[in-house]
């Protein structure tokens, strides 16, 4: 299926019908408002679980045809290119990623003590059925709390209670989702895919507490 | 029974109470949709009437793209059109038309769809076609006077067609259940 949106460059994607069918959504309304210009007022795709590029904004026209169109933003844009020059193409699914939301960057701890460290997780591939923080540095790990309830296709909010000593630390979390896969390290990602493949980043997250209590990105 | 028959009703009243809430929609009209159906398919279904030579295309390359474009197409940053061969495999890999795009179908759809930046829609099928072959002989795929037309810029082999895969992934953590 095609999906165009009415903005100047009438982007649209080519979309699997199976997965439309089964996950889609126009929306047009949002808490109880019509959704916002800057959100795709009056009606936006939503495509749970795939690329947000796929979630056409001011969407105009649906067509069903019998091919992907290979669109400008399919082709030239939105593809992934790999070490050996050929690139991957529709790689519409978002793979398990989570990020500690707090503490994080450009925040400042007070002092050693009490910090319950929080985040978010999501995947494309179903549910997010764990996620481990370090605050080591990635050497341990300890399960985090997950809140419930944990939906498809999702945010998933984590929190885990942490004593801080003082000392400098790097923090950090990894998910798991449902089909089994777990979240890979920057170095895990970029060895299978190289430097050039910027479209799909999901490595962990790692933020660098200071002696101080400044938080900086790693 | 008279309760589910209560329960129809409200729930009709709330589905009919949507539209003039938000204020969205009216039925679209053959005129419409026949207006708004530009895609063109890898194949060139959807290629309009009309035909265009890179020869032609030069006057109206330098009127309406050159601006951002550059003057034969090599670009400012983003916006290159030509070169890049042999790049993708490098830490600064070029993507234009010429390195990068599998099909000469989209290039049409893009620019008749979204060019010129400033003013999408103002050029005639005739200088699109146009403007589609200049491009693609700069890059050294088509002859100067080769005619593009319906029939024709489907045919044209973008030297990058083999470039792409299929999603693979997962490529890192357990490999575990099937995808879905």
């Amino acid at each position: 299926m095609l999906a165009e949106g009415a903005d100047a460059c009438k982007l649209f994607r080519s979309l699997p019908l199976g997965k439309v069918l089964k996950d889609g959504l126009v929306a047009y309304a949002q808490n109880g408002e019509a959704i916002r210009p800057s959100q795709g007022y009056p009606l936006r795709l939503i495509v749970p679980g795939y690329e947000g590029n796929t979630n056409i904004k001011w969407l105009r026209q649906l067509k069903v045809v019998d091919q992907p169109y290979m669109a400008k933003d399919e082709t030239s844009k939105y593809t992934d290119l790999m070490p050996d020059g050929r690139a991957r193409q529709f790689t519409f699914d978002m793979d398990a990623k989570s990020v500690i939301t707090h503490p994080s960057g450009g925040r400042k701890l007070v002092g050693p003590g009490f910090y319950e460290i929080r985040g978010l997780a999501w995947t494309g591939r179903g549910r997010i059925e764990k996620v481990e923080v370090s605050v080591d540095g990635g050497v341990t790990w300890k399960a985090a709390q997950l809140q419930e309830p944990r939906l498809a296709l999702a945010f998933t909010r984590f929190r885990m209670p942490w004593k801080w000593d003082g000392s400098e630390v790097q923090i950090m979390s990894r998910a798991t989702d449902e089909s089994g896969y777990l979240q890979p390290s920057r170095e895990e990602l970029t060895e299978a895919r190289g430097l050039n493949s910027n479209y799909h980043y999901n490595g962990t997250k790692v933020w660098r507490i200071a002696a101080d209590g400044e938080v900086h990105s790693v | 029974m008279y309760k589910s028959a209560v329960l129809i009703v409200l729930a009709t009243g709330l589905a009919m109470a949507q539209s003039p809430k938000y204020k969205v929609g009216k039925p679209a009209t053959a005129g419409d949709i026949a207006q708004r159906d530009h895609f063109v398919s890898p194949d060139g279904k959807g290629l309009p009437a009309g035909k265009g030579t890179a020869a032609e295309g030069k006057s109206v390359y330098e009127r309406r793209c050159a601006t951002c474009h550059g003057a034969e197409g090599q670009g400012k940053e983003e916006a290159a059109l030509v070169g890049g061969k042999g790049t993708l495999t490098t830490p600064k890999p070029l993507k234009t038309v010429g390195s990068y795009w599998p099909y000469s179908t989209t290039l049409f759809d893009y620019i008749n769809r979204a060019m010129p930046f400033d003013n999408p829609g103002l050029l005639t099928h005739d200088h699109v076609y146009a403007v589609s072959a200049l491009i693609l002989y700069w890059n050294g795929i088509i002859g100067e006077h080769d005619v593009m037309d319906a029939s024709t810029l489907a045919k044209v082999k973008m030297p990058n067609r083999d470039g792409f895969v299929a999603d693979d992934r997962p490529d890192t953590g357990k490999r575990i259940k099937a995808k879905h």
